[in-house]
């Protein structure tokens, strides 16, 4: 390895990376195992619906299943953008 | 009966076939009567791994078919005498394998006095895949340190809690995740996950590790499991995951970088 290897690559510890976005992934992709089908498709929806009217980010609306006991809650959460500080008065 | 053992990954090209080839012939090397069937219909190549592709016959859908019987079909491993392949066909009709079918072959294959069946999965989460877990006992979950092979084999543990027999009658596939392609030297860097890294994601334990080693290269190149080059990293790698298998408790060889001395450094070793 050169010096110029060895000086440029010694901060990037990509292992790190590859491992904290998997934990976010994985997570996310075992909440939904087992949820139905529509799921996706209602998020996307929504998303749409929602953007008629404000301007959210793609990823702004989550919707999520969770499972207490029998019961099942659809927990749907929208984060709306930030407003300007001086508007809004 | 028979322990029905799936070797599947989710992601291909992780080394399903190499480790269904070497688990194979450990089992059988350790005197187990051991069977191994390759479900990649219309990919045939476990038969070419294994060393017995000119003496293919007939495969596993001409058993399924009734063309031809189990007897018939099984290829006779030439180091092992308790070891027989069951080919995959080469035909291109994707339903050619059945439930009904495949769950005959292996009724069948117990009832021939056979201790361990190895189901060498295809890639995909598609019809082959699924027929290759279904009927299993335990899953050896193939995974190589990457990101997409970390997430597929996730994937795969999904659905051997739900789409096996066993979780439909409320039990649960015993699962090891066996990690293959590993590099100490790049881990250490920095570059690539490691063992700790890839349980912890997954949330199970490794039952072994295999270094990535210019031996499984050269052993399907000769069609010999690389598991019978007993002087290879990997050989011994699988040597002891395959013990591990069978209840023997073995520490993890192969997963730290070895030292090299002052003069290796200079000169090459």
């Amino acid at each position: 390895m050169g010096i110029l290897d060895f000086l440029t690559q010694r901060n990037k510890n990509t292992a790190n990376v590859a491992k904290s976005r998997l934990q976010i992934l994985i997570q996310q992709e075992r909440s939904m195992r087992g949820a139905p089908d529509y799921l996706p498709l209602l998020q996307r929806e929504l998303l749409e619906v929602i953007r008629k009217y404000i301007n959210v980010d793609s990823d702004a609306v989550k919707v999520d299943l969770h499972k207490d006991g029998d019961s099942e809650l659809l927990d749907i959460s929208v984060q709306l953008p930030e407003k300007p500080a001086a508007a809004n008065g | 009966m028979a322990e029905i053992i799936v070797v599947t990954s989710g992601k291909g090209g992780v080394g399903k076939t190499t480790t269904s080839a070497s688990l194979a012939c450990g089992l059988a090397r350790a005197g187990k009567k051991t069977a191994v069937i390759d479900f990649d219909v219309g990919l045939r190549n476990l038969d070419l791994i294994m060393g017995c592709e000119r003496r293919v016959v007939y495969d596993f859908v001409n058993v399924v078919n009734g063309e031809a019987s189990l007897k018939q079909a099984l290829i006779k491993d030439k180091r092992f005498d308790n070891l027989h392949v069951l080919a995959a066909s080469q035909t291109r009709d994707k339903d050619a394998l059945t439930m009904e079918g495949v769950e005959k072959v292996l009724k069948d294959l117990g009832d021939e006095g056979f201790d361990f069946i190895v189901c060498d999965s295809p890639a995909g989460i598609e019809k082959g895949a699924f027929l290759a877990m279904y009927f299993a006992d335990r899953a050896v979950v193939v995974v190589n340190p990457e990101v997409s092979s970390v997430r597929d084999s996730d994937r795969i543990l999904g659905l051997l809690a739900s789409k096996t027999k066993k979780a439909e009658n409320g039990e649960r596939v015993k699962e090891h995740l066996l990690l293959t392609r590993y590099s100490p030297k790049r881990v250490e860097a920095g570059d690539m996950l490691s063992i700790g890294d890839v349980q912890e994601i997954l949330g199970l334990d490794v039952v072994g590790v295999i270094p990535e080693s210019p031996e499984v290269l050269q052993s399907s190149n000769a069609g010999v499991p690389v598991i019978l080059d007993e002087a290879s990293p990997a050989g011994q790698a699988y040597t002891d995951a395959v013990a591990r298998i069978l209840g023997e408790e073995r520490p993890m060889r192969f997963t730290t970088v070895e030292k090299k001395g002052f003069f290796s450094k200079m000169f090459g070793g």
